[in-house]
């Protein structure tokens, strides 16, 4: 596993589906074919704000994450990305 | 503490049903060109009145629609029907990842190939005895080696990690570790599962399941190996030995679990094909969608559940009662002991039970006369001439850890 940068930028993997519901989400990864749970609404929110953020933490942010609880959160991505269900991307990616 | 990935707790969450089906099985045909013994759908025949293909590619878009990541397709023997790969192509692009269990027969070299092209589609190879006697035994001659050539097709194609599918049975279950040499040579994964007193296998399932101290091996067995076999969670009932086995121990049925039978019919899951358990068909107003959020028989599943009996021992957090579908057909009330309750109750309880009147599974499509490939009678006190199994539905709820 590489290690997580909370200052890098990430996106969902593209073979990874995401469906709501009333506890979180569940999440599908098509490559390894194995279900994710988020356990926790924001943690969905801090999900879908990766796109268009260049760094994790700026999509913690902007989902709404209060500071004290940051540091909570980001684990939750190391793990996502741990799990293949995170990637990092360039930044010069982003900009095309 | 964690926010992503599995926990326990996640359990009650789905004890109350979730929006959408995680675990979907699809059978799309009664007719096989097997006649396993302990079929747990009693196929064989087409019914004419399944779904026509324009009918399925609709429950394809409702199940895009609902977001249902994947389907097990089984039957039934899936690949004899003229439109599969049709039916599979059109689920793939419209983001429906499909998983089918064949017995192997249409598993050439040019189909694994196309196989192994695709990222949305898995294969379920089945396969009940680890040598051919004790696998045609139960599933018909020649049905080993029918396995063996889709098995070698898939390996030589790359096919990396497709399914290897045991049902457990007293005659397989000293097996374990050559099956899982089975499915290391072909770059397969193991997957076990558990036989279920449903279909024919209502039939030979007093003879065919795994006594109690091959359940106790089993169980070691399955520890010993943890995340490496899947089992579809269809062993919760042995958690009561003590320590959880891999991914959720809980019930599905109707919760995350569900079955769309070959006309259409929804059952609450693949292994209880009967009228006390059909919550409606595809062909309804209101389609699928309709069948999963508001049939009565799928919102009482959802409500919270009495253990009855089993709630004053001291294993029913661990098993929670065990499975619904092996209780109803051995005559058991759905509120005491599993038949094979570890503890020893099942047994006790199906002493009493007047198993003459257990109910009988709905709908027949046996073979009326033998195939050719009928199961083989090798001193093994099994056969009656007739069909496949299509394993269960992956539980999916194992997750992240599996």
């Amino acid at each position: 596993m590489t290690a997580f940068d909370a200052a890098r930028t990430w996106r969902l993997h593209p073979q990874v589906s995401v469906r709501p519901e009333p506890f979180g989400a569940l999440l599908y990864h098509f490559g390894t074919r194995r279900l994710s749970f988020l356990k926790d609404r924001l943690l969905l929110d801090v999900v879908r704000a990766l796109d268009g953020r260049l760094s994790a933490t700026a999509a913690c942010l902007a989902a709404g994450v209060p500071a004290d609880q940051l540091a909570r959160y980001e684990r939750a991505l190391a793990q996502l990305a741990a799990g293949d269900l995170l990637r990092p991307i360039d930044r010069d990616e982003v900009a095309g | 503490m964690s926010i992503a990935t599995p926990v326990p707790r996640l359990v009650d969450q789905f004890q109350l049903g979730l929006d959408a089906p995680i675990c979907l099985t699809w059978e799309l045909t009664y007719a096989c060109n097997l006649a396993c013994v302990h079929c747990l759908s009693s196929s064989g025949r087409r019914d004419p009145h399944e779904l026509s293909t324009a009918e399925s590619k609709a429950v394809i878009d409702e199940l895009e629609r609902m977001q249902v990541f994947y389907v097990n397709i089984g039957g039934g023997e899936p690949t004899v029907r003229p439109d599969f790969w049709e039916l599979v192509d059109y689920a793939t692009a419209h983001h429906v990842g499909v998983k089918f269990s064949t017995n192997g027969v249409k598993i050439t070299r040019e189909v694994a190939d196309r196989l192994a092209a695709s990222d949305y589609v898995d294969v379920q190879i089945s396969l009940d005895g680890a040598t051919p006697e004790v696998n045609d035994a139960v599933r018909g001659r020649g049905s080993y080696a029918t396995a063996v050539r889709a098995m070698e097709h898939l390996d030589r194609a790359g096919f990396r990690g497709f399914k290897l599918s045991v049902v457990v049975t007293r005659h397989n279950a000293g097996q374990l570790d050559a099956f899982k040499k089975i499915a290391d040579r072909y770059g397969a994964q193991l997957r076990l599962t558990r036989l279920r007193p449903s279909g024919r296998g209502a039939d030979v399932w007093d003879e065919l399941h795994p006594l109690p101290e091959q359940q106790r091996e089993l169980y070691q067995w399955l520890l010993a190996h943890g995340d490496d076999v899947l089992t579809g969670d269809s062993f919760f009932h042995l958690s009561a030995y003590g320590e959880s086995l891999p991914g959720l121990n809980l019930c599905g049925a109707g919760r995350v679990v569900c079955l769309i039978d070959p006309v259409g019919d929804v059952y609450a899951c693949p292994f209880a094909i009967h009228d006390a358990f059909l919550a409606g068909n595809i062909r309804d107003p209101g389609g699928f969608a309709a069948v999963w959020r508001e049939s009565p028989l799928f919102l009482d599943l959802r409500r919270p559940q009495t253990g009855g009996a089993c709630t004053r021992c001291s294993a029913y957090d661990a098993c929670r009662g065990g499975c619904m579908a092996a209780k109803f057909f051995t005559g058991l009330p759905l509120d005491g002991p599993d038949p094979e309750c570890v503890q020893g109750h099942g047994a006790t309880a199906l002493r009493v039970a007047d198993r003459a009147t257990a109910p009988r599974p709905s709908g027949d499509h046996s073979h009326a006369a033998g195939v050719r490939s009928a199961p083989v009678q090798l001193g093994i006190p099994t056969a009656r001439a007739r069909r496949p199994v299509r394993a269960c539905d992956e539980s999916p709820l194992n997750g992240g850890s599996r």
